[in-house]
């Protein structure tokens, strides 16, 4: 198959004299370098998990949550990547989902970045998750738990945010690391809530308009500064600030601001074997301010211009405490009284899992939940296993 | 458009304001290994940091932030290549975002260059196999003539950075070379009463040294490269030993010493801990004194 392509591809440069002049000036036949060497890093990871609740009612919002009892595809992705040239490098992560019993393929994300801006610069474009914070970038088979943070899913939706834009970062030159990050994306599609999409036709009880882009001032923005710093050789550290602004669907000119703070922190001794033993501490509080539009309502009432704010958080650790195994903690708290999240009333949720990797290529999970929502007379009980592979070329992750 | 305008010609002045004066080449490198041998070859004119310490496990090194920082910094990067860093290499890269040093560029050195990998697989592999590396065995450095080799490549990596160095990088290397082939037959005439002696060690990591110095590996403690032994793989090597003769079980300092030393009660072998790397114990601050401990101590050991 490659080398057909290939083939083809001499022909079409032969047709165009690409290819003669190349070779022309080292004298040589075509190079017989390896096709492999060309190749992007081509990976699939599959995600699964057998999950059963005490109530089938249960709250499971994320889109790649175990949210029912029984079996659940939580994410196939494929991943391609590699060096475009040598001015950019270009990555895709395609998904691959089940919802019941009918397949479908969904674009992750597809962006180039830049490889050699001068001054610590770097431009990605393309559909990209949005910087915010540690979790909202992440793909789901990196997850330390098997379902998104609360308060992830209550800010940007199911399926996190995500949307075809463009960013800039810099890298600047002091002595520790300030990574200032901006970018610009689109502000509507189930995968921007908060902003013009919400996942009911309403939002406190104003229909959600359909607007369009006008002008830059309808895209969605994102500010956010993160620095890291190395405490001692065992010991780094990794914090952020971001901050979201964008349109909402309530009026003509409503807004959605979010802010976010977020904290890592991991340890592992130099000397770890194989990565282990290590403990990390991770934790993300957010706020969001939503205007909503005054709206003339079928029925004659009219509701007034109205800032909805709401904020949540989640602390987590995790404890590798012997080769292969991680142990974890969760606890979270959201405040969910407005209807972007199902679910109302004020909402806590601890959670603790255990996971096994067998080599870094594959994990088991076991996970228990414990589920309390105000709105609710019992909390929920939940238990998952969760189960995940990966083969082919993975890049790797950062930290 | 203007603002893009500005924003270029401010870029441009910032180019422009740059002093021109003949700081040190900033090399990085993804080992202390090859930090020694860089700075054998770089001389006065480099300023040389490793992202790996010496005592650590060069297989699983973080991509921390602060990596990047150096990496956006440095005017040479050097990595061992056949696929070695593969698990941290390339965000480091990406976020370092310095387009001197990315792969193809000339501040990008790819140690392995030029040098005859072993244990290339034969047929199709897959990760069935364990950590195996489709390029070949990695651990390059362990071999004073493959130092040779790499010396080589940063050479020509440093004379692409800095053309002006080039006949001090050309006295350093053939100083350096020079001084590598009087200490390998020293080397060798210290290992020589063991030429054949066979060993177990834990991860693969050693073939290159024990191809140089005529020793053999009857087996390791991993089953297979990466993968964690089990009870039935230890059953196999305790009996491999008396069987083999293995006098030694060689070990990485940063390896759990549980495995090998369960070998060691049941058979009697003695367990050797061997840092692969410079200054992965006191005393071994350069490529030299590297084979000078690894050679001294086997040589002891096997007596």
């Amino acid at each position: 198959m490659m080398r057909s392509i290939l083939f083809a591809l001499s022909v079409l440069g032969a047709i165009l004299g690409i290819v003669p002049s190349l070779f022309a000036q080292e004298g040589i036949a075509p190079p017989a370098r390896s096709a492999q060497t060309f190749n992007p890093e081509i990976s699939l990871d599959g995600l699964f998990s057998a999950a059963t609740f005490s109530d089938p009612d249960h709250l499971q919002f994320g889109a790649h949550d175990p949210n029912k009892r029984g079996f659940t595809l939580q994410n196939l992705e494929l991943t391609l990547a590699g060096n475009v040239d040598p001015y950019f490098r270009g990555e895709a992560h395609l998904i691959f989902g089940l919802e019941d019993g009918e397949s479908f393929i969904e674009v992750e994300e597809a962006f180039l970045t830049t490889l050699s801006l001068p001054y610590g610069l770097q431009v990605m474009g393309g559909q990209f998750f949005t910087r915010f914070g540690r979790q909202n970038p992440l793909h789901p088979h990196v997850w330390d738990f098997a379902d998104q943070n609360m308060i992830n899913t209550l800010m940007f939706g199911g399926d996190g945010l995500r949307s075809p834009g463009v960013q800039l970062s810099a890298l600047l030159p002091l002595p520790f690391y300030l990574e200032l990050i901006g970018s610009a994306q689109n502000a509507e599609g189930e995968t921007a809530t908060s902003f013009l999409f919400a996942p009911e036709e309403t939002f406190a009880g104003r229909p959600i308009l359909e607007r369009d882009v006008h002008d830059e001032g309808d895209l969605l923005y994102l500010g956010r500064i993160k620095t890291s710093l190395d405490l001692s050789e065992s010991v780094t550290l990794v914090a952020g600030t971001s901050h979201l602004f964008g349109p909402n669907g309530t009026g003509e000119n409503t807004s959605t601001r979010i802010h976010g703070v977020d904290l890592f922190v991991k340890w592992k001794p130099l000397t770890a074997d194989h990565g282990w033993p290590f403990v990390t501490f991770q934790g993300e509080a957010m706020r969001r301010s939503y205007e909503a539009g005054e709206a003339a309502l079928d029925d004659g009432t009219v509701l007034s211009e109205e800032t909805f704010a709401n904020d949540g958080f989640y602390i987590q650790s995790l404890y590798g405490f012997a080769r292969r195994w991680v142990a974890g903690i969760r606890y979270e708290q959201a405040d969910a009284t407005d209807p972007v999240d199902p679910a109302s009333g004020e909402r806590w949720r601890a959670s603790s899992n255990l996971t096994f990797y067998p080599s870094e290529f594959s994990k088991i999970r076991l996970q228990y939940n414990y589920d309390n929502s105000d709105d609710r007379d019992d909390p929920i009980h939940a238990v998952f296993i969760q189960y995940a592979f990966l083969i082919g070329a993975h890049g790797a992750h950062t930290f | 458009m203007r603002p893009i305008f500005l924003f270029a010609s401010f870029l441009l002045t910032l180019q422009i304001a740059r002093p021109v004066e003949a700081a040190p080449v900033n090399v990085v490198t993804t080992t202390e290994d090859l930090a020694a041998i860089a700075k054998e070859v770089g001389g006065e004119r480099v300023e040389v940091e490793s992202l790996a310490k010496g005592v650590q496990d060069p297989h699983f090194i973080e991509a921390k932030p602060s990596f990047m920082l150096k990496l956006s910094r440095a005017d040479l990067f050097v990595q061992v290549g056949l696929e070695l860093e593969q698990a941290w290499v390339g965000p480091l890269l990406l976020g370092g975002r310095n387009g001197k040093i990315q792969s193809g560029a000339p501040g990008f050195v790819d140690a392995s260059r030029g040098i005859t990998a072993l244990e290339v697989p034969a047929e199709p592999i897959d990760r069935s196999a364990g950590d195996v590396h489709l390029q070949g065995n990695p651990h390059i450095w362990l071999d004073p003539m493959n130092g040779k080799q790499i010396a080589r490549n940063i050479a020509e990596g440093l004379k692409r950075v800095d053309p002006k160095g080039a006949a001090e990088y050309d006295r350093n290397l053939a100083d350096f070379s020079t001084r590598i082939d009087a200490a390998l037959s020293r080397w060798q005439e210290r290992m020589k009463p063991f030429e054949g002696a066979k060993v177990i060690t834990y991860h693969n990591s050693w073939p290159y040294f024990l191809k140089r110095f005529g020793l053999v590996a009857a087996g390791y403690i991993e089953p297979k490269p990466g993968i964690p032994s089990s009870t039935s793989h230890m059953r196999e090597v305790i009996a491999l030993i008396p069987r083999e003769q293995v006098k030694v079980i060689l070990m990485e300092p940063y390896f759990s010493d549980q495995a090998p030393k369960f070998l060691a009660e049941k058979t009697g072998a003695k367990v050797v801990p061997l840092p692969p790397s410079v200054s992965a114990s006191a005393g071994i601050n350069d490529y030299f004194d590297l084979f000078d401990l690894l050679t001294n101590r086997l040589a002891e050991a096997l007596r």
